[in-house]
């Protein structure tokens, strides 16, 4: 149990680095920023309670916020990205499997499901999170564009990471 | 009652959702609209003391092109001291001159966090109001105009770029002095902005430099760029359209000054006169 909490607060601390001082840099033709840090709340146990996640997911926004100097824009789509974990989750996952399953990471859970968990919730976050910092529909088009290409970006860094942390022995 | 408490426990996942994702809604209207004062940016301690460490080690690896920039800017100065010109009349006087009465003061200050990828781009630099910064102040830098002061704190301060959505700037063309709005263009390319507004009677040039303008905040005649293109794309209003190279690489932004106009107050003063008898 305390172990964790302890892997989760390293990789806390190591995304928000992450992005902070690295991917805020980074830009691909004006188009494609990536937002790697979501990977924190995709990667939280599937047992945590509810209350528990959304408290994190907002505290991870405020923290991404406090850097990138947007109060409450970051943390509006960390805390319905942790929404749509939710329910993707209890749709697609059975309660029973929990023993034997406490992370969604790759190595656990298989390329196809990792895939479309991390597909389908980076998509929500991006269309939310650029169309809150526009706020115009007069520049849809083109906030489109970029959230598609910022979510292939961030979907193609997320399966890297759970490449490079891809523990062959767990799996059955 | 046992009923509705049932179902709140078991959509519990919604009810939260709900309550966060409005106190999270509350932080982000609050700030837009009001530009209040938060305490969550980059001018409190620990994320300002992070960003002037990691500005440490960018700036050392970059120390020669700002060299390189220093001693032109040098040279150039060097060029306008009286020393360096030649004195062909014989005899001349000194005059105590008090027609001249300085009216803009600069500030000097290091960029220590910067973005251009953002719809709203925004700098923090290390000098706040300890060195005599006030919100509402104009920032330039060498090449050009850099963008406006929107929050000041005791050693730092936060500068809305002229890569912004709210950043409007009264432009003109520096051959013809013909008036104009200047705004970034809506395609998020750092290098080019949109010129509107302007008459049309006016005959603007390819290439020719578009400065402030003698309304704006900034002292008149900075330059904010080139002409590159005379019928914009993304027109807007009725009159003259042109996109503009701008001039500030906002990449490579490491030095800005921060413009005091000693006049600001007394006209702000008046103006708000103004509105009041009207």
């Amino acid at each position: 149990m305390s172990r964790t909490i302890i892997i989760n607060l390293l990789r806390f601390i190591v995304l928000v680095f992450i992005q902070v001082f690295l991917l805020k840099n980074i830009t691909l033709y004006n188009l494609s920023t990536p937002y790697l840090y979501i990977l924190f709340i995709l990667l939280l146990p599937f047992e945590i309670p509810n209350l528990l996640l959304f408290v994190l997911a907002f505290i991870l926004g405020l923290a991404i916020d406090a850097f990138y100097d947007t109060p409450g824009l970051h943390t509006t789509a960390c805390v319905l990205l942790a929404f749509v974990r939710i329910l993707f989750i209890s749709i697609t996952v059975q309660k029973e499997g929990f023993d034997n399953e406490p992370e969604p990471t790759l190595s656990i859970m298989g390329f196809r499901w990792f895939f479309t968990y991390a597909l389908v919730l980076t998509l929500f976050h991006h269309f939310f999170l650029f169309n809150m910092e526009v706020f115009r529909f007069s520049e849809i088009q083109y906030t489109l564009g970029r959230v598609v290409l910022s979510s292939l970006f961030t979907v193609f860094l997320i399966l890297v990471s759970g490449l490079l942390f891809y523990k062959s022995k767990e799996r059955k | 009652m046992r009923n509705l408490l049932i179902f709140i426990s078991k959509y519990n996942a919604f009810f939260l959702f709900i309550i966060f994702e409005v106190s999270a809604l509350v932080i982000y209207i609050k700030y837009n609209s009001f530009q209040k004062a938060t305490f969550i940016n980059s001018t409190n301690q620990v994320t300002g003391g992070l960003y002037a460490r990691a500005d440490q080690l960018k700036s050392y690896i970059s120390l020669r092109e700002v060299n390189d920039s220093l001693a032109r800017e040098n040279a150039r100065l060097r060029n306008q001291l009286k020393t360096s010109f030649y004195i062909d009349s014989a005899a001349h006087h000194k005059v105590v001159d008090t027609i001249y009465k300085q009216q803009y003061e600069y500030i000097d200050a290091a960029v220590i966090n910067n973005s251009t990828n953002h719809r709203n781009n925004y700098l923090t630099i290390n000098k706040g109001s300890r060195a005599g910064i006030v919100k509402g102040m104009g920032v330039i830098c060498a090449q050009g105009v850099v963008g406006k002061v929107v929050f000041v704190g005791e050693h730092l301060s936060v500068v809305q770029s002229l890569l912004h959505k709210e950043t409007i700037i009264s432009a003109a063309l520096a051959g013809t002095k013909d008036l104009g709005s200047f705004i970034w263009g809506d395609n998020l390319d750092p290098h080019v902005g949109l010129l509107y507004n302007v008459s049309n009677n006016a005959t603007p040039k390819l290439g020719e430099l578009v400065v402030t303008s003698d309304l704006s905040l900034f002292p008149a005649g900075i330059p904010i760029g080139k002409i590159s293109n005379l019928h914009s794309k993304s027109a807007k209003g009725a009159f003259l359209n042109m996109d503009v190279n701008i001039a500030v690489d906002f990449s490579k932004l490491q030095y800005v000054y921060v413009v005091n106009n000693k006049l600001a107050q007394e006209q702000r003063g008046l103006e708000a006169q103004q509105k009041k008898d009207e």
